[in-house]
């Protein structure tokens, strides 16, 4: 994917509304046939971001590229991006059919070879047999795939997603993300997705670029950016992490030695150091990548003792709160429960499994 | 039954206002020429009176030209005014705004002498067509003030997609906005043609010789024989102000429901 070529270009944009800072310097690449996502807590700029692609908001200076083209004089609709908006913006007076074929109002095939495209676009997006239905009627579900329907139909060579999914109930908003994946899969079209829930972004995406205060804070794939945020702030928006005091004692080729609250002294490798500064030094680590050890289990990494102070029980997983070695503070660990696995007391002492490799020093 | 002072001042109040107009169907059956009772039969000879009358005609002729001209003028006026102040932001909206409302609190009787003088000092000759623009002038606020809600309502993103799907900002405009808000603008057009039917003063004074449905009905209140055909007139206005009021306030409701909106004030 990495030898695709670019798609869209962000060149150094800023963005103010009046006396405010919306963008501050955007610069990223987004490749040809990509999903990918901006995922950010609301209000970072991430609309802004995708309505400069569409055209939509003018921006104070810098360059977007659409397929190598700049796009500083092209009005939304000579571009070849389409929209898929928040609120569906879905035409109330129109029918289905009437609302998909919208944009094919200026092409010169037939009528029939129209209706044609439209039926197959809705067999598409789930929505055979609709074409007759009045939109306003329409679920939110249902909005959404005429919205996106009535997108695809032109062969963008962009689609843009503004939070498509966060008007949805849970269980069809995970239904429309794999639908949605499939989709983007069969037609090859980069896609572009805005969001703010980090589960979605993650489950989409082929890469996430995460924004705080109009800027980029990380671009990666959802693994690099999972395994590796590049600030604790990074990792804190995404998924769950622990964060014990640090101390760094000494710098070597070969690593970094550091003392660890409830860990003690473990060497660590430069590539387990994130590159982002916030000040405070401290070590990271998932709460999956700790295990509580059952009598008698052993374990091929490191161990340390612990007391349990807190247990919650999901189901399939139980999160514990432990405490280590007498630390500072107490750390979440995360267990499956596997079958004839007992789930430990409040107050029992435990051993706690643990790897040097899952830890990553932010400094 | 305890009835409460208010109610029973609100009852007092709409038997007050509406008393006089319950009597106008009532004398124009009346087979009498004189107002009052006991009354004395039913006729249909003031009514068969009223259409045979040929000033009353021509009035009722120039009533209507005015009443839809003036109307179909305030309305573009007003979409144009309702579609600025709701999407654009311009240096001075405040104020022309506030310039372009104001005929909705100034007395008219101050609207239709200054007109008339700016006019007679243009040298302009005082015709229906002055009516029309003065009715426009009054009637401009009403408009406004309805389809600025119409517009206002509208998504802003309907426009953006119609923009996204290709359409240039005048078929998006022909495409989306004016089918969405036609219940608003058919609702200002009624409007502005009961503003106009029923508006004496501005009529008057800038009509020259040619009547209008009030200035006719006017003149002929000296005359106690004509009476009771101005009560038959009178009784057709009434009739007709409530449809059309009815129709209008039809089509603002089936364009809240078309837009999916909630209902939030109107007429009726
Ligand atoms: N038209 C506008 N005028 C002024 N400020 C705006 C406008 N649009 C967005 N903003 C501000 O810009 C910031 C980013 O907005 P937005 O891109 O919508 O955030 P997000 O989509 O990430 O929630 C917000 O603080 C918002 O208040
Ligand atoms: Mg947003």
């Amino acid at each position: 994917m990495s030898d695709r070529k670019p798609m869209i270009e962000f060149n150094d944009i800023q963005k103010f509304y009046g006396e405010y800072h919306a963008l501050r310097g955007i610069t990223a690449t987004i490749r040809e046939g990509e999903f990918f996502s901006l995922l950010g807590p609301s209000g970072c700029g991430k609309t802004t971001l995708l309505r400069t692609i569409a055209g939509f908001e003018d921006i104070s200076s810098g360059a977007v590229l659409i397929d190598g083209h700049d796009m500083a004089q092209v009005p939304p609709n000579k571009r070849s991006t389409n929209m898929v908006f928040q609120s569906y913006a879905i035409f109330p007076h129109l029918t289905v059919a009437q609302n998909v074929t919208f944009g094919l109002r200026r092409d010169p095939r037939t009528k029939a070879e129209k209706a044609g495209l439209v039926e197959d676009m809705l067999g598409k997006v789930g929505l055979a047999g609709y074409g007759k239905r009045a939109a306003h009627a329409l679920s939110g579900g249902q909005r959404q795939r005429v919205a996106l329907a009535r997108a695809l139909i032109l062969k963008p060579k962009v689609l843009l997603l503004d939070e498509p999914m966060s008007a949805l109930d849970r269980k069809i908003r995970e239904q429309m993300q794999v639908e949605l994946i499939k989709l983007q899969r069969d037609l090859g079209i980069t896609f572009v997705l805005v969001t703010h829930d980090q589960e979605e972004a993650l489950v989409m995406s082929d890469r996430i670029a995460v924004m705080f205060e109009g800027e980029i804070a990380q671009l990666d794939d959802p693994e690099t950016l999972y395994r590796k945020p590049a600030s604790r702030r990074v990792a804190e928006f995404i998924g769950a992490m622990n964060f014990l005091d640090a101390e760094v004692i000494g710098q070597a080729d070969d690593g970094i030695t550091v003392v660890v609250d409830g860990l003690g002294q473990v060497v660590l490798s430069h590539s387990q150091v994130s590159t982002a500064h916030d000040g405070t030094v401290a070590v990271g680590f998932r709460p999956e990548t700790m295990t509580i050890l059952q009598d008698g289990q052993t374990s091929d990494g490191l161990e340390t003792l612990g007391v349990i102070e807190e247990v919650v029980y999901y189901g399939d997983m139980t999160y514990y709160d432990v405490r280590l070695n007498n630390g500072k503070r107490s750390v979440r660990i995360s267990m499956r429960n596997l079958f004839g696995r007992t789930i430990p007391d409040i107050g029992a002492n435990v051993r706690v499994a643990w790897s040097p490799g899952a830890l990553i020093l932010f400094q | 039954m305890k009835v409460s002072g208010l109610k029973c001042y609100a009852y007092l109040y709409l038997l007050f206002l509406y008393a006089p107009i319950l009597l106008l169907p009532i004398f124009a059956f009346n087979d009498g020429t004189v107002i009052a009772f006991p009354l004395k039969g039913v006729t249909f000879e003031w009514f068969g009176q009223m259409w045979e009358n040929e000033t009353l005609r021509r009035a009722l002729t120039n009533s209507l030209i005015i009443g839809t001209s003036s109307a179909v003028l305030a309305t573009i006026l007003g979409l144009f005014a309702a579609r600025a102040t709701t999407r654009y932001r311009f240096p001075g909206k405040g104020p022309i705004t506030a310039l372009i409302m104001l005929p909705l609190v100034l007395p008219e009787i101050m609207v239709g002498s200054s007109l008339l003088i700016v006019l007679l000092g243009l040298g302009v000759d005082l015709s229906i067509v002055t009516v029309i623009l003065g009715h426009a002038l009054i009637a401009t606020p009403f408009c406004i003030a309805l389809l600025s809600t119409a517009l206002g309502s509208l998504d802003r993103s309907l426009e953006e997609a119609a923009l996204d799907l290709g359409e240039t900002k005048w078929s998006t405009f022909w495409l989306v906005i004016l089918p969405l808000v036609m219940p608003g603008i058919i609702s200002s057009l009624l409007i502005g043609f009961v503003i106009s039917m029923d508006e004496f003063i501005i009529a008057f004074f800038l009509a020259g010789n040619e009547p209008t449905l009030p200035t006719y009905i006017f003149s002929q209140l000296r005359f106690p024989k004509a009476i009771p055909m101005i009560m038959a007139l009178g009784t057709c206005l009434v009739v007709l102000s409530v449809v059309l009021l009815t129709i209008a306030e039809y089509f603002r409701r089936s364009g809240l429901a078309r837009a999916g909106l909630k209902d939030t004030g109107g007429f009726l």
